[in-house]
């Protein structure tokens, strides 16, 4: 199951004239601030530890001077660490001479900037061929794939313009389109939406996932807004000052923050739609496994509750009220449970963003059932969970 | 010295003493001028060759095919038919005036100077962008080079390598190849970070980088410093005349020294003229190999 792909462990990154004779007083504990004062060098990143496995989205979430830049450009090493090792599939980058860097640049790792990065003196297709072009890959080939790409990012037919020609948004997608066309299995992607305006970086973000469902790919994304962390991250990494404050799910960072720093941080987000039903819901408090009314009725009372789910060896039937099952075994309690006996709702699946489900779960006065694809019951949603993970600020 | 005091008279050295050092430096460089002068003079041999070389040609052609080749070099340059015109009209101009072989004769050593000026100042400035403390190193031989009177080094080039069309050449490169060097490190330096940082991420060498990144966005600043360069050599023509260097040069030092004040205003004007010509060709064709940089005028 884990196959991890990068781990870094004891990153420290010292910016200044001697970084290592002071990295003594960094392990010594000395902080931030008293180190920038006492020896005039800042603190970039301290005692990093990461693991990043195959095929997952991995956020690096940080405001500006958290280091996630940094880090970033640790990954390709065009930052070298002061101390620490990063492996990439095994192999410790850290130890590649030049030659082989460039190999393991060229072949493993593409990379998106803020900024864009592009060449302005060259057109959107041997920007997008540049990766190619680096590696001599001959003309025809690397035109030809590099047309695909853009096609692949909604492009064609820019081919032959500047960067200068393009908004800040077709500006990124040649970005995304570069990176993608060196079939690196490793993408970096630094900051990547952050300089386009709300509508397109929300495209930007719809067209990543999109891809990333084709294509697999293990990205390392970065960013400062947090909505778009939980909205593409399969796990994030809160930096603070260069420190890793919490690593996890979406769903754990917002539910169980583990500073009052990131208990601030996620404070603001809209959790309606950061959280899906599945983070959510509680198992289901009532089962019922009855063939008929009478049976079911009997069960509905072992569990104390005004309601129940039937469930049979194919799965989830349908909800069940004691009120209708009392009102059903006055006339014939020996009688099969069927559909006229089930209460008129639908089940809710477990990925729904919470935010489209709210309606049917406040409208309803019973939990509602959540049922996987396969037809599996896999628990309840109550109005008052929902009401208690939206409203209630979260405890410490 | 016991009756001056040193707080009124500054406490120089004897004259004895400096008369000394002069001659011991004198001596030495004279020394190592006869010592090598000869090795120094085959070295620049090739060079001088070709400056001979393509002097002959733009004297031998006829008048009407060098015309044709500086128009039509011109159009190509600036895709400017106005341009070519006023170039065609200035240069027949000149001829009318008689000043045709001296203008060819000028236009063969700044086209030498110029290359030489390219060839060994970009290689310079490179070195210089790469490294902060090349730079630290060059930047006040560049000002010395720049500020120095040109008279002065004028002074060892001449005791090393003689009267002649080297010594000229070697003295107008030291006066304009600082501007080439300078710029070309400029604009290395300037080269966006982030397009750097892109291209070391997909893996370009450091020579990769160089050739695909740094000189081509350096470019706009590098034909501007050979811009300057070219122009500047123009200005030292007259001083260059001074140690034997043939062109338009010479008319003007004769006519300083014979109060000709007329054959000194034409000869004048004929540089002035191919200073615009080089400047407008250099910088149209500087401006139409940017095309990327697209349409920047504003209302």
């Amino acid at each position: 199951m884990s196959d991890p792909v990068i781990e870094i462990s004891g990153l420290y990154k010292v910016f200044g004239n001697t970084p290592k004779a002071v990295m003594p007083q960094v392990h010594a504990g000395k902080t931030k601030d008293d180190l920038l004062a006492e020896t005039g060098h800042t603190l970039g990143l301290k005692d990093i530890n990461l693991t990043i496995e195959r095929g997952e989205v991995f956020v690096i979430m940080g405001l500006s001077g958290s280091g996630k830049s940094t880090l970033i450009r640790h990954f390709n090493r065009l930052i070298d660490p002061t101390e620490g090792s990063i492996q990439v599939e095994g192999v410790d980058i850290m130890d590649l001479p030049q030659k082989q860097l460039e190999q393991f640049r060229r072949h493993k790792m593409s990379m998106v900037f803020q900024r864009f990065g592009l060449m302005p003196h060259r057109s959107v297709l041997e920007n997008v061929a540049y990766g190619l072009r680096v590696q001599k890959v001959d003309k025809a080939t690397r035109q030809q794939k590099a047309k695909d790409w853009l096609a692949t990012v909604g492009l064609s037919g820019y081919e032959d313009q500047y960067p200068s020609q393009l908004s800040g948004g077709q500006q990124q997608r040649v970005g995304l389109a570069r990176a993608l066309c060196t079939d690196a299995e490793i993408l970096l992607m630094d900051e990547a939406f952050s300089a386009l305006d709300p509508l397109i970086r929300s495209e930007m973000q719809d067209q990543l996932i999109e891809l990333q469902e084709k294509l697999h790919k293990t990205i390392i994304f970065i960013t400062h807004d947090l909505d778009e962390a939980l909205r593409l991250g399969d796990r994030i990494a809160i930096l603070k000052d260069g420190e890793l404050v919490q690593q996890g799910t979406p769903a754990e960072i917002l539910l169980n923050p583990a500073t009052p720093y990131v208990e601030a941080f996620v404070k603001d987000v809209n959790r309606a739609r950061a959280l899906t039903v599945e983070t959510v819901m509680k198992p289901a408090s009532c089962r019922i496994s009855a063939e008929t009314i009478g049976e079911a009725l009997a069960q509905m009372k072992r569990c104390n509750g005004a309601f129940g789910y039937a469930v049979n060896k194919n799965g989830y039937q349908g909800v069940l009220l004691k009120e209708t099952l009392e009102d059903a075994a006055k006339d014939k309690p020996e009688g099969a449970l069927n559909a006229d006996i089930y209460e008129d709702v639908s089940a809710l699946s477990p990925d729904s963003v919470l935010e489209t489900v709210i309606p049917d779960t406040i409208e309803t006065d019973f939990p509602l059932p959540v049922v996987t694809k396969d037809g599996d019951l896999q628990g309840q949603l109550s109005r008052a969970s929902v009401a208690e993970v939206l409203g209630n600020p979260v405890k410490n | 010295m016991a009756e001056h005091s040193w707080l009124t008279d500054f406490p120089a050295m004897d004259r004895s003493d400096l008369v000394a050092i002069r001659k011991t430096l004198d001596g030495a460089y004279r020394n190592f001028s006869r010592e090598y002068g000869d090795m120094i003079e085959g070295f620049f041999d090739p060079l001088l060759s070709f400056l001979i070389w393509f002097e002959k040609l733009l004297l031998a052609s006829p008048w009407w095919a060098v015309l044709l080749v500086i128009t039509a070099l011109v159009y190509l340059a600036t895709r400017s038919a106005l341009m070519s015109g006023a170039t065609v009209i200035a240069f027949l101009l000149i001829g009318y005036f008689g000043m045709w072989d001296n203008t060819m004769r000028t236009m063969s050593i700044i086209l030498v100077c110029t290359l030489v000026s390219i060839g060994v100042g970009i290689p310079i400035g490179i070195a210089m962008a790469r490294s902060d403390r090349v730079q630290a190193i060059m930047t006040p031989i560049l000002d010395i080079m720049q500020t120095m009177p040109a008279f002065v080094y004028l002074i060892p080039v001449v005791m090393l390598l003689g009267i002649g069309k080297i010594p000229g050449v070697i003295a107008v490169v030291i006066y304009a190849i600082p501007p080439v060097i300078r710029l070309t490190n400029l604009g290395i330096r300037l080269v966006d970070k982030e397009v750097m940082e892109a291209a070391t991420a997909y893996g370009a060498s450091a020579f990769q980088r160089l050739y695909q990144v740094q000189l081509p966005l350096a470019l706009p600043t590098i034909m501007a410093g050979i811009n300057q360069t070219i122009m500047m050599s123009l200005a030292m023509v007259v001083i260059a005349s001074m140690i034997g260097v043939k062109g338009l040069g010479q008319p003007v030092l004769k006519s300083i020294t014979n109060q000709y004040f007329t054959m000194g205003l034409l000869n004048g004007l004929a540089i002035v003229v191919l200073a615009i010509i080089f400047d407008r060709v250099s910088q149209a064709y500087a401006k139409r190999t940017q095309k990327h940089l697209g349409d920047n005028s504003h209302v």
